[in-house]
């Protein structure tokens, strides 16, 4: 500093606390913490250029088998639940437990926990910021896969888009609540191997890619009991039959989401 | 009179087997600044990290603002600077400190604060850019951006140049003035006589003083120091200075007296020593100052 230090003026610093709004808190936190994942370059490249690239690879070349009833779809209609699976999984687990891994590194929790915000609207603001991601990943995959032929209306039982959202919004759950645990209590290098590598194990035997029907006998048993299986099954189930999300998937995915989300409450480590 | 901003009474901290904090007793008035002052790992951290609320103590009992400290009402009053800062690895400075601000109904301006703490031109590098002490800085604007009747300032000046370092003095006495009470940490002697109306230094979890800067280093412990031949008796100096003097030799050939050094004194004390036909050198008074209260209380220097 070239310039000397300021004098203060009488009174600048007077005291005259108070709380700021709890909607501008939620605001401010979630708006950041949404900029951060969308300016972060590894975070886009997981959460919004691999599923876009596998939507348009998985549609154009026939690279995976597709189950007897939707031979007769153009292949995007029966790709874009895997890659709605995919997205979900990658922003609200794996992104999100490397973010948080690393912001505790910082001590940004800790940081927060010093202001007024409530401990409930941190981890809220954390929620929000990555429903916000997962809207941006569903419009945009359903945008590109509208480019390349899907049409909701025209699949088998015309597709139940209510159902799928609700799926999305449990499945987001489940991995959040996951992604939380995971990136709250274990070091930031950790996290980001074992999250890596849990995507990609998840991506290939965990029900996404692979429908549970074509996965080999012991791996589909374990796989439809894993928030990857039933996200996926539940977004196949509604939007290429046009069926409700099904039982067993959503009691997977709210089975996950609670125990994950009470073991978080009471391990995740605010530094 | 308001209560005191903060009051500890018998804090006790343990990590497994250690002890980090260990029976502490401190009392930071309303508007007034308390410096913390001891070496590494004495256990001022954790003691402001319960006093702000984000370590819970084993024992004792900790009012802040006459609550407990990690209650909501307390933590909209206060305003703290973990050590080391802490923000988004990724975010920007001017975003950081405008999220601390929106946590805040009536805060300063963020852009005024950032230009004033010399963070303009950083106002759009990631935090994880910044260096150690623009990081300070930053976390310093977070700890009062919320008008905090109640500061917590650990290690303030870590890792900041001298004229960062005079700045947040600066800060730091116009906060007193405008009637906020701060508890800082530091290691740095001449921050804590600076700034503080009460030091209190702690070692290895226990405070071995406390008072004044002016009362820690009081006017009548003078000492002065001198060299001379190696073991010289000092009984026969002891007899020539009135009571309330002490004398030694710290090493060989280096003495010590301590006392009210006026001039009869040192006219005391040259003439023992013509007497001794040796020549005093190298004499030196010196007003005792917190760095050799603290040597003296734990035989350790502080750094």
């Amino acid at each position: 500093m070239s310039t000397p230090p300021p004098t203060f003026t009488e009174g600048t610093f007077a005291p005259n606390p108070a709380r700021g709004p709890l909607l501008g808190m939620l605001r401010a936190q979630a708006g950041i913490e949404t900029r951060l994942a969308l300016r972060n370059g590894e975070q886009v490249l997981l959460t919004l250029l691999i599923p876009v690239v596998l939507l348009f690879g998985l549609s154009l070349i026939p690279l995976l088998p597709v189950p007897p009833s939707q031979v007769a779809q153009p292949r995007v209609g029966s790709v874009l639940p895997s890659i709605l699976a995919l997205a979900v999984m990658s922003s609200a687990f794996t992104s999100q437990a490397i973010a948080l891994g690393f912001d505790r590194r910082y001590g940004v929790l800790r940081r927060l926990a010093a202001t007024a915000l409530p401990r409930w609207l941190l981890v809220t603001g954390r929620l929000v910021a990555v429903l916000a991601v997962v809207v941006i990943q569903v419009v945009l995959l359903c945008v590109v896969a509208a480019l390349i032929g899907w049409r909701p209306s025209e699949m088998a039982g015309g597709a139940n888009l209510l159902g799928a959202a609700v799926s999305v919004l449990l499945g987001a759950a489940a991995f959040g609540a996951l992604g939380i645990l995971l990136g709250g209590t274990l070091r930031a290098e950790i996290v980001l191997a074992l999250a890596n590598v849990i995507w990609f194990v998840l991506l290939l035997a965990g029900g996404i890619v692979i429908p549970l029907s074509m996965l080999p006998g012991p791996i589909a048993v374990v796989a439809q009991f894993l928030p990857s299986g039933a996200l996926a099954e539940a977004l196949r189930a509604t939007m290429v039959e046009g069926a409700a999300p099904g039982t067993g998937p959503v009691l997977v995915l709210v089975g996950w989401a609670v125990v994950a989300g009470l073991v978080a409450a009471r391990t995740v480590r605010w530094r | 009179m308001p209560g005191p901003a903060v009051s500890v009474r018998g804090l006790v901290k343990r990590y497994g087997a250690t002890t980090a904090v260990d029976g502490i007793d401190l009392e930071v008035p309303a508007a007034s600044v308390l410096a913390l002052l001891g070496p590494n790992g004495a256990g001022k951290t954790t003691t402001v990290e319960i006093c702000s609320g984000l370590t819970a103590a084993d024992a004792g009992e900790v009012r802040v603002l006459g609550r407990a400290p990690s209650s909501e009402a307390v933590r909209a009053r206060i305003g703290a600077m973990p050590q080391g800062g802490g923000a988004y690895p990724g975010v920007k400075a001017g975003e950081m400190l405008h999220l601390v601000a929106s946590c805040s109904a009536n805060p300063l301006d963020p852009d005024w604060l950032l230009d004033v703490l010399g963070l303009r031109e950083h106002a759009r590098t990631t935090y994880k850019r910044l260096s150690g002490g623009e990081q300070q800085r930053l976390a310093l604007a977070c700890a009062i951006v919320g008008r905090p009747e109640l500061v917590f300032l650990d290690e303030p000046t870590a890792g900041m140049d001298p004229q960062a370092r005079h700045l947040v003095w600066q800060l730091v006495t116009s906060l007193r003035r405008d009637g906020v009470a701060v508890l800082l940490t530091t290691h740095l002697m001449e921050e804590a006589e600076a700034l503080a109306d009460d030091v209190v230094i702690i070692d290895h979890g226990r405070v071995v003083a406390h008072g004044s800067p002016a009362q820690l280093t009081a006017g009548d412990q003078q000492e002065l120091r001198f060299r001379a031949r190696p073991g010289m008796d000092l009984d026969h100096l002891d007899t020539r200075l009135p009571v309330g003097y002490a004398t030694s030799e710290t090493l060989p050939g280096r003495y010590l007296v301590q006392g009210r050094i006026d001039p009869a004194a040192l006219s005391a004390i040259t003439s023992w020593c013509a007497d001794q036909g040796v020549m005093a050198d190298d004499v030196q008074v010196a007003r005792r100052s917190l760095e050799d209260v603290f040597l003296d209380l734990t035989g350790r220097e502080l750094r």
